[in-house]
């Protein structure tokens, strides 16, 4: 019995969480509780994928209404996937967060930030798992609301500003989506997407249309930080708790990736987004301006957090290469990077959390010698680091050669160039921080340094090892991927 | 406000129907116009002419923060476990038919329950919102 409603138990169990978690009063029950919600979380999200892979898409009907009236919780194999992906990283972060949390929150407020985490990870899979836009809006504001609080409880006064600067930048995104899911329903009087699906292609070009298209894109285009929407992305990063920066780095621009994916592929299709629109010029021309611009950007950064946050605008960049292009290929390739990427930035988020843990901050000048002090940590930076580059190997490597083969399908060989120049500028950043922590002599009067505890170590470590054992057997990732960019171009969901 | 009589006597004479009619719209909610937001505005509208009128010393006795937070929870915590309990009844989440044998019967009780939970989660929000910002320093 429980099965048939494992759909709304994904969004419902972290909602309800989250009050019990106000009520526990207690930081450390407050983690405990957490922890198995998280757990259980990614039991679901396994059950689900197993379901949908197995079965084909489900349905479920909030309320017992019948979809289009009710709101409709639909999984195919796309957002399945993402559902994995989110509820993955969200529980290995999890042993993490205790001492990560303790050092960066005060005492009475920590349990208050477990129900507000649990609260971002209920927008972030009600985004994803919702099959009504409306539904999309108001779980994004959901996960966008808890995200400006966790961000602000960094603990440099900046991230007041930072998380400020989001809300504002975030707030203009969720209302331009707003405005266009007006605008569809005004036209075709439905909210649900696979409604939707037949009857905005039937009404063609008209102008209410092309602007719902224009307005719902901006806004994800703001939600997912592709250049120039990018400006709030690199301080809410820098600036947020180190719990926080690994989780929203790892998860909140991925959504916005699917939610990308959901409305140009699934309500408008592919016809009307690619060849009546041109949305493959502008993704791509952005995309590569973000390819480039944000790997360079990371490579004059002085703080670890900054530069990882650049780097972020440049890999997102490479999630808007293969949606611009549009073919299973690069649709493939973008979902696959959508995981790789949420694993390895993951983990280097965390190791950076783990280097202020000890440290109590982040600058390259810090880092000098730490190869030597704190091994475990440096060495999960550099396999990460070499992820984000994309040597073979490393699962960076696998969403790369996909984005390139989907480039060269569609005779695109300066996108390949492009993206392979970005990987030669990552690898310029990455030397950087292994130059600073590997060849440079600790400074002479530095205290000692202990390498970080165990726990902390445990979840870098599994999202960074993650990421080396997904780039040797891409069977799982890829073959899911694949299966749900056949299910996005074959247009009807 | 000491010297302020007249404010004083009349939002002593205002709050009480005040805090009435919010249950009034509470409860009408099922066959009109209002339903639990708006009771839960309002009452909440209440408490916070009183702390406005007489201190926010006040209005912690009357309303203390720790027991509103609890409230705010519970009051969401309301509205899910109906969504959970019509599901153990047999239905979807929040079907509420599913709460009684007889579905229209369900569907009443299981609205006014949710709308109470929504009722009383806006009015401990929008009060604690108010003793956030009055208390800031």
């Amino acid at each position: 019995m429980i099965a048939t409603h494992l759909p709304v138990l994904q969004v419902a169990v972290p909602l309800i969480a989250a009050p019990i978690c106000v009520l526990l009063r207690r930081g450390s029950y407050a983690w405990i509780f957490t922890t198995v919600i998280c757990w259980g979380l990614l039991a679901i999200a396994a059950l689900l994928l197993d379901q949908v892979m197995s079965g084909g898409a489900i349905s479920y009907r909030l309320g017992g209404w019948e979809p289009p009236i009710g709101i409709e919780y639909r999984l195919d194999g796309v957002n399945a996937f993402v559902l994995l992906i989110l509820a993955g990283t969200a529980a290995l972060m999890m042993p993490y967060a205790r001492q990560s949390v303790e050092r960066e929150v005060r005492p009475e407020r920590r349990h208050l930030f477990y129900a507000i985490f649990l609260l971002a990870l209920t927008g972030l899979l009600g985004i994803t798992a919702t099959g009504d836009v409306f539904n999309i809006y108001v779980f994004l504001e959901i996960s966008s609301l808890a995200s400006y609080v966790l961000i602000a409880q960094g603990t440099r006064r900046r991230a007041r500003t930072a998380s400020f600067q989001y809300l504002i930048i975030g707030t203009i995104g969720a209302s331009l989506i707003l405005v266009g899911v007006g605008f569809l329903y005004a036209k075709t009087g439905t909210l649900n997407i696979a409604d939707l699906a037949v009857r905005v292609p039937a009404l063609g070009e008209t102008p209410a249309v092309l602007a719902a298209f224009a307005f719902i894109t901006v806004g994800v285009l703001i939600k997912l930080a592709l250049f120039p929407f990018h400006m709030w992305l690199p301080n809410a990063y820098a600036y947020a708790p180190s719990m926080v920066s690994a989780f929203l780095a790892a998860t909140a621009t991925k959504v916005g990736a699917y939610m990308l994916l959901r409305f140009v592929f699934t309500v408008f299709g592919v016809h009307f987004a690619f060849e009546t629109m041109p949305l493959t010029e502008i993704l791509l021309a952005l995309s590569l301006i973000a390819v480039l611009a944000g790997s360079l950007v990371a490579v004059f950064q002085s703080d670890l957090k900054r530069l990882l946050a650049f780097s972020s605008v440049g890999q997102i960049g490479y999630l808007g290469v293969g949606i611009g292009l549009a073919s299973v290929t690069g649709v493939t390739g973008a979902l696959v990077h959508i995981f790789n990427h949420a694993l390895m930035k993951g983990g280097l988020f965390l190791a950076a959390g783990t280097i202020a843990y000890r440290l109590g901050a982040t600058d390259l000048s810090a880092l000098h010698g730490l190869g030597r002090r704190m091994p475990f940590t440096m060495a999960a930076v550099v396999i990460g680091g070499l992820g984000l580059v994309g040597v073979p190997i490393t699962s960076g490597f696998v969403s790369k050669w996909y984005l390139v083969q989907a480039a060269f399908e569609q005779d695109l060989w300066p996108v390949a160039l492009f993206v392979l120049a970005g990987s030669l500028i990552a690898l310029a950043y990455v030397g950087r921080v292994i130059e600073a922590a590997y060849f440079r002599p600790p400074p002479p009067d530095s205290e000692p340094v202990q390498e970080a505890p165990w726990a902390m170590q445990l979840s870098t470590w599994a999202l960074i090892a993650g990421s080396v054992y997904f780039g040797l057997h891409t069977d799982l990732t890829v073959g899911i991927a694949e299966r749900a960019a056949t299910v996005l171009l074959a247009g009807a969901p | 406000m000491t010297e302020h009589l007249v404010l004083r006597v009349i939002s002593k004479l205002l709050i009480p129907p005040i805090l009435l009619f919010a249950l009034y719209v509470q409860m009408h909610g099922d066959y009109g116009p209002g339903g639990g937001f708006q009771a839960g505005v309002i009452f909440g509208a209440g408490l916070i002419l009183y702390g406005l009128v007489f201190g926010t010393e006040a209005m912690r006795a009357v309303a203390p923060p720790r027991l509103l937070v609890v409230l705010a929870c519970l009051g969401v915590l309301l509205y899910a476990g109906v969504g959970v309990a019509s599901m153990i009844g047999g239905g979807e989440f929040l079907e509420y038919g599913a709460l009684s044998a007889d579905a229209t019967h369900g569907n009443h009780v299981g609205i006014i329950i949710i709308e109470i939970g929504v009722g009383i989660a806006v009015a401990s929000v929008m009060t604690i919102i108010f003793t956030a910002l009055a208390e800031w320093r």
